[in-house]
């Protein structure tokens, strides 16, 4: 349905240029979970961003397509992209109260894209705006349209987000870190209100975060990146029980997960590598356990392809040197 | 919200008898008076003496300034503004029509401004760096620079003299026009400024990202949910530039013929009329505050954040 290929997002120009996004490639099929890892810093809101055009200068698109349906986002027009967002991929964002018009009421603002891009009248948009609010969870739906941002908190400014979202329907929802700004007793219950609206509603997620026990809780699929690269990609159960990548490994490592057996939680040394350089080999190099094993010259000097351990399993690791290559991304849609 | 206002206009108390205490001051300070402002020259020396001692009498000015502002304050709370000296007549009588004529041509000249400089910001904004938004911001710096008196001749020079479109003394509607323009054009510079400055500012929130991401286009995106939090910086600064509106409006009165109580006031200054003087400054004082808590009021209006009973 969405296959994002070869997309690179940078900040800025020349030699001072963050390469936020260095050519990722991703694929979202109907109605899956896909989940996006990383750690900050490394490209996962950009990358989101990116895929509805949501980039503000001085960042900028410079290589790459975003294919939904076959048709590439990139390069479409601007009413396209304006009819393409919110009725075929909708986005929620990280900070919910921010992203709530702070002048109009709730109600208002739910009840916005359904009748300035589906039509409804203004008494049928806001009929449907208080049935939304109730169905993602908010008491007193009717009383809570009428107020302001101001009035409500973290965690039902996230459930109305949901709500304008998923008002048009979208097939893709993406989800930028939906719940790192909210109180912990909170994050489940939205986690598994975003779970189960998508799966009312047979819509896609994309969800973006930096804790792989939320990965391994909401996700079929999870994408692991790193210095604005994917480098691990494939089936849940297949990679959180053995991952292939040193960096996988260690995030796992570092976090407490549910259902997995763990051992003390450690942390990754090092930091993220500077954006701003050209990498010559594999970005994770410097701070890999695992590189000497790897064979630690190629690992400074050539970057890995990517390898499939099995199928439908992608690892930028030459720890996998022994699996077949990936084919580069097919000329076609298929 | 009732509460805040009778609290607004109980801080304007003291605002008001302050400036009333530091004109009386400068009245004290400067050494002629209406009486002698007014016979100088025009009589023999001894003749005058009498006829304006006889006067100073008469008006009170003959009483330390303390004792007039006493006198002068008991008063204007009796509603009774007392009566020029030049003109023979109560001061209330001449300035009410003037008051009027000021305030049409401040609230036309408001209109301009606003009409002009506020979608000239927006178009700045969402336009930024293009050669739309450099024109509108170097038009708009030379109306801040520009004073008010050489833009005003300027116009007359330009319509009513080189293209003849209106009377160089127009009687009527038409005498509105230019002193309404000039002010207008004047105010819409700033305006325009912080008009942009405040949609540029805006536009960079998430709550903006949000609705682009839902498919709003960058019209409705900018008429929907940037312009309503411009409207409310626009405001504030409409408030604080009342009071330049106000003083644009004397000298422009002035230049145009304009009957407001600018032009008045400037008569009654060098007349050394205290009693106009007096009734004219209370008066545009007390617009400038009835303006700026006009402003807060329609701020709880239009952000529901802003609760002033709390």
């Amino acid at each position: 349905m969405l296959e994002v290929r070869g997309l690179r997002t940078q900040f800025g120009t020349g030699a001072g240029a963050v390469r936020a996004v260095n050519g990722v490639d991703l694929a979202i099929n109907p109605g899956e979970v896909l989940g996006i890892v990383g750690e900050s810093g490394c490209g996962k809101t950009v990358l989101a961003l990116s895929i509805l055009r949501l980039i503000d200068a001085p960042g900028r698109i410079v290589a790459g397509q975003v294919l939904f349906e076959g048709t590439d986002v990139l390069a479409m027009r601007p009413r396209a992209l304006t009819a393409l967002r919110g009725r075929d991929i909708a986005m929620i964002f990280q900070q919910p109260k921010a992203s709530l018009d702070p002048l109009m009421r709730i109600g208002s603002q739910i009840a916005e894209p359904l009748r300035l891009r589906g039509g409804r009248s203004r008494a049928e948009a806001w009929r449907e705006a208080v049935e939304l609010l109730g169905a993602v969870g908010i008491p007193n739906p009717e009383e809570k349209a009428r107020a302001y941002p101001h009035e409500i908190s973290g965690g039902q400014a996230q459930r109305v987000m949901i709500a304008i979202a998923l008002a048009l329907r979208p097939r893709l929802l993406i989800a930028d870190e939906p719940t790192t700004a909210l109180d912990v007793t909170v994050q489940a219950q939205i986690l598994e209100l975003l779970r189960e609206r998508c799966r009312v509603l047979g819509t896609a997620l994309v969800l973006v975060t930096h804790d792989i026990g939320v990965v391994a809780q909401m996700a079929d699929r999870v994408a692991v990146m790193y210095a604005g690269r994917v480098v691990e990609n494939g089936k849940v159960a297949d990679i959180l029980g053995q991952p292939a990548h040193p960096y996988t490994r260690g995030l796992l490592r570092s976090a407490p997960v549910m259902g997995a057996v763990q051992a003390r939680l450690r942390e990754i040394p090092g930091g993220i590598p500077d954006l701003t350089r050209p990498l010559s080999g594999c970005a994770f190099a410097p701070r890999c356990e695992a590189r000497q094993q790897a064979g630690a010259a190629r690992c400074d000097s050539q970057a890995p392809p990517s390898f499939l351990p099995r199928a439908g399993w992608q690892a930028r690791c030459w720890l996998q040197a022994g699996a077949p290559q990936a084919q580069p991304a097919p000329e076609a849609w298929a | 919200m009732s509460r805040y206002i009778l609290r607004r206009l109980l801080m304007a108390l003291p605002v008001v008898v302050g400036i009333l205490l530091l004109t009386f001051l400068i009245q004290a300070v400067i050494p002629t008076d209406a009486v002698s402002a007014m016979y100088e020259g025009q009589v023999t020396e001894d003749e005058a003496a009498e006829a304006i001692a006889a006067m100073r009498e008469r008006y009170g000015l003959d009483q330390p300034w303390y004792v007039q502002f006493v006198r002068y304050g008991a008063n204007v709370l009796q509603g009774d503004f007392g009566e020029s000296i030049r003109l023979r007549r109560p001061v209330s009588e001449e300035i009410g029509y003037r008051f009027v004529n000021t305030l049409t041509l401040t609230g036309v000249a408001l209109l301009i401004g606003i009409g002009i400089g506020v979608p000239m910001g927006i178009i700045s904004a969402a336009k930024k760096d293009t050669w739309l938004d450099v024109g509108a911001m170097t038009v708009g710096l030379l109306g801040i620079s520009m004073p008010a008196f050489f833009f005003g001749l300027l116009l007359i020079l330009v319509f009513a003299v080189w293209l003849m479109w209106i009377p160089v003394v127009p009687r009527g509607g038409a005498a509105l026009l230019l002193p309404a323009l000039t002010l207008g054009l004047i105010e819409a510079a700033p305006l325009s400024r912080i008009a942009r400055s405040a949609m540029i500012e805006i536009l960079r929130r998430d709550h903006i990202r949000a609705a682009r991401s839902r498919g709003m286009g960058e019209f409705s995106v900018i008429m929907r949910h940037a312009l309503p939090g411009t409207l409310l910086a626009v405001m504030t600064v409409i408030g604080l530039q009342f009071g330049n509106l106000l003083g644009g409006a004397f000298i422009i009165e002035v230049i145009f013929g304009w009957r407001g109580i600018g032009e008045l006031g400037v008569k009654a200054i060098q007349w050394r009329d205290f009693a106009l003087t007096q009734a004219i400054i209370l008066i545009s004082a007390g617009a400038h505050i009835s303006a700026n808590l006009l402003v807060d009021i329609l701020y709880a209006w239009i952000d529901p954040r802003v609760d002033y009973d709390q």
